[in-house]
């Protein structure tokens, strides 16, 4: 740190992106899936048959379900159908405590309940991304944490790299060590502005929980803050009293005369049957950028008058509901929606070129020797398998999805588990290979693994891409398409990691295998 | 910080591990003080205020991990986090016992 600003900051970016890369490219690739979150969970469930979109329809359905099956629940909960999902999904809390809650999918047209697979689906990756599978609330620190620190990597990294537009057209192929460079440059700094903007997101999205202290120190406590900002939500008393509820079909339509452009995704019905009942109707927050988190309306369940509605907000609001917009992107379209998913490969890439970077520089360095010290190793043990063990883990995910039998109990854990399994044996398999060829087999091995998933899908589920191609099922004919492409991709890598020989390998004079113990830090 | 990993001496390593602290704790410390001060002196409604003190802290955050490696000394690292954070602090401790007595 005496050597300047700009060796200091090159510093910092070197370190901080080695002990950080491997969460956050975990981080950023299963965020970069859940852009099409839906699209996974219905192909995770191929039993929810596709209905024409009716939400009135819909609404009926689901009312008289839990009219039938929850009718003394105390408060009901009713996902709505949109272009990308499907089914209905109702909820209830089922009388044992917090635990009891009780979820079932519906056919959108008849209100049937679907005997589906029990899966996490897109909402595993999706959950992964920002809990990382951790207890409450130590996995959103974490991964908020870890955004941080792709904030300071980034910075660090424009500051070290003066002649930024410069570097952004250099490319050279087949200069081994200068190729990672320049594609690491070119890719960050081609979309620079989505990754400035992801990583700065995640924090706001996260800043109630993680900087309280500016709420604390002008309210009592979070809650009252939430409830001035938000609106309450808390459960209201049960009056004892019955009453008949109105359709909410009638509901949804009184709504649409008050906001016509108003996008319903999700109810919560309080107190059904009882005089106190109350629907609120909550937005999906497509239409526009910004989301208003809080934002609703509410009706009195039994004479169907408007109880509550959100306020308009103000302009600070508007700004950090527009970060958490931009970072969810759920105002965007499909082409969009596509851009969102290549910016996020994108941000996978820059991770991982770096890592591998960090590596192949000090490993140069002991080309002659033969041997590695242990930290190399170690390293490289670490970029396989949460890479190469990481996208191994997700195929194995699928495969489970579709293999596991339907009936199983705790069917879903099992999918998470074989998630991690696959995971852990890819990184036992990184410690006894060599480098190279443990990079190689895991990647053929994921290539054969993706590309056989739109196959595998066909023969257990009979909706392969000869039925959602002509049937005009893109999210499923999407999904496995997605899918054979990276696996494509995959055994391109792991060709070209398989055929060249080792670089060291030519040139190891015995006599010199002692340990070098050089290390550069940058 | 060209230094062999052998060579490196502990007072090196100390030092490193110094300014970690100082950007992870100090930082926070910085960020969450610089926060509070945006949410007490804006002249927004008070919830409005909150956000705009929330979503700024992070910046200070950023701010203190980069000064932490940049500076000269580790002494200075922390010299330069905590200054700071102690005099927003007071400032905010003033600005809260006047509001609420």
């Amino acid at each position: 740190m005496k050597e300047g600003f700009r060796q200091a900051m090159a510093w910092l970016h070197t370190w901080a992106g080695l002990i950080f890369g491997w969460l956050l490219f975990a981080i950023f690739l299963t965020g970069t899936m859940s852009y099409f979150k839906p699209e996974i969970t219905r192909w995770s469930q191929p039993e929810v048959p596709v209905r024409a979109l009716d939400i009135p329809l819909a609404l009926g359905k689901a009312q008289d379900y839990l009219q039938r099956n929850a009718g003394d629940a105390p408060n009901w909960f009713i996902q709505l159908p949109d272009e990308r999902t499907p089914g209905i999904t109702v909820g209830w809390r089922g009388g044992d405590g917090q635990r009891g809650f009780i979820r079932k999918t519906l056919d959108a047209a008849t209100g049937a309940e679907v005997p589906t697979r029990e899966t996490r689906g897109g909402d595993f990756f999706y959950r992964f991304h920002f809990q990382l599978e951790m207890p409450y609330p130590w996995g959103r620190w974490l991964a908020t944490f870890a955004a941080l620190m792709m904030l300071v990597g980034l910075v660090t990294g424009i500051i070290t790299h003066k002649k930024i537009f410069k570097e952004f057209f250099t490319f050279r192929p087949g200069k081994g060590q200068r190729l990672w460079l320049d594609g690491h440059n070119a890719i960050g700094v081609l979309v620079l502005p989505f990754h400035l903007m992801i990583s700065y997101s995640s924090l706001v999205i996260f800043m109630y929980m993680v900087m309280p202290a500016p709420i604390l120190a002008g309210y009592d406590n979070q809650d009252s803050y939430f409830n001035e900002v938000f609106g309450g939500r808390d459960l209201v008393a049960a009056s004892g009293e019955k009453a008949p509820m109105q359709a909410l079909p009638q509901l949804y339509a009184r709504l649409l005369a008050q906001a016509p452009e108003a996008k319903i995704s999700w109810l919560e019905i309080q107190r059904p049957g009882d005089r106190n009942a109350q629907v609120l109707f909550v937005p999906d927050g497509r239409e526009r950028v910004s989301v208003q988190r809080g934002a609703g309306w509410r009706f009195n369940g039994a004479d169907g008058s408007l109880a509550w509605s959100a306020r308009p907000e103000s302009v600070a609001g508007i700004v950090s509901g527009g970060f958490y917009g931009l970072h969810m992107a759920s105002f965007a379209g499909p082409l969009l929606r596509w851009l969102y998913f290549f910016f996020g490969l994108a941000g996978t890439a820059v991770i991982g070129t770096g890592l591998v970077m960090w590596l192949g520089k000090r490993q140069v360095k002991h080309a002659r020797s033969g041997t590695q010290p242990f930290e190399l190793r170690l390293v490289e043990v670490l970029n396989i398998a949460s890479m190469s063990g990481l996208i191994l883990a997700v195929a194995g995910f699928f495969w489970a999805n579709r293999l596991l039998p339907v009936g199983l109990e705790g069917r879903a854990q099992w999918e998470v588990n074989l998630f991690f399994g696959v995971w852990l044996a890819s990184l036992l398999h990184a410690l006894l290979r060599p480098g190279r060829r443990a990079w190689g087999e895991q990647l053929a091995l994921a290539a054969l693994a993706w590309t056989a998933l739109p196959l595998l899908n066909g023969l257990t589920t009979g909706q392969g891409l000869n039925h959602s191609i002509p049937g005009g099922d893109w999210a499923m004919a999407g999904f496995d398409l997605t899918v054979f492409g990276c696996g494509l991709l995959f055994a391109w890598t792991a060709a070209k990691m398989l055929r060249e020989p080792l670089p060291t390998a030519r040139r190891t004079p015995k006599a010199a295998r002692t340990p070098h113990l050089e290390a550069e830090t940058n | 910080m060209k230094s062999t990993a052998a060579g490196l001496p502990l007072s090196y390593r100390l030092a490193v591990a110094s300014r970690c602290l100082a950007a992870l704790f100090g930082g926070y410390a910085l960020a969450a003080m610089a926060g509070v001060l945006l949410s007490q002196w804006l002249p927004l409604p008070r919830a409005d205020a909150v956000q705009v003190g929330m979503m700024s802290s992070f910046l200070f955050y950023l701010g203190a991990f980069i000064w932490a490696f940049a500076s000269h000394s580790a002494w200075r690292a922390w010299l330069g986090i905590l200054l700071p954070s102690l005099v927003l602090g007071t400032i905010n401790g003033l600005t809260y016992w006047v509001a609420r007595p």
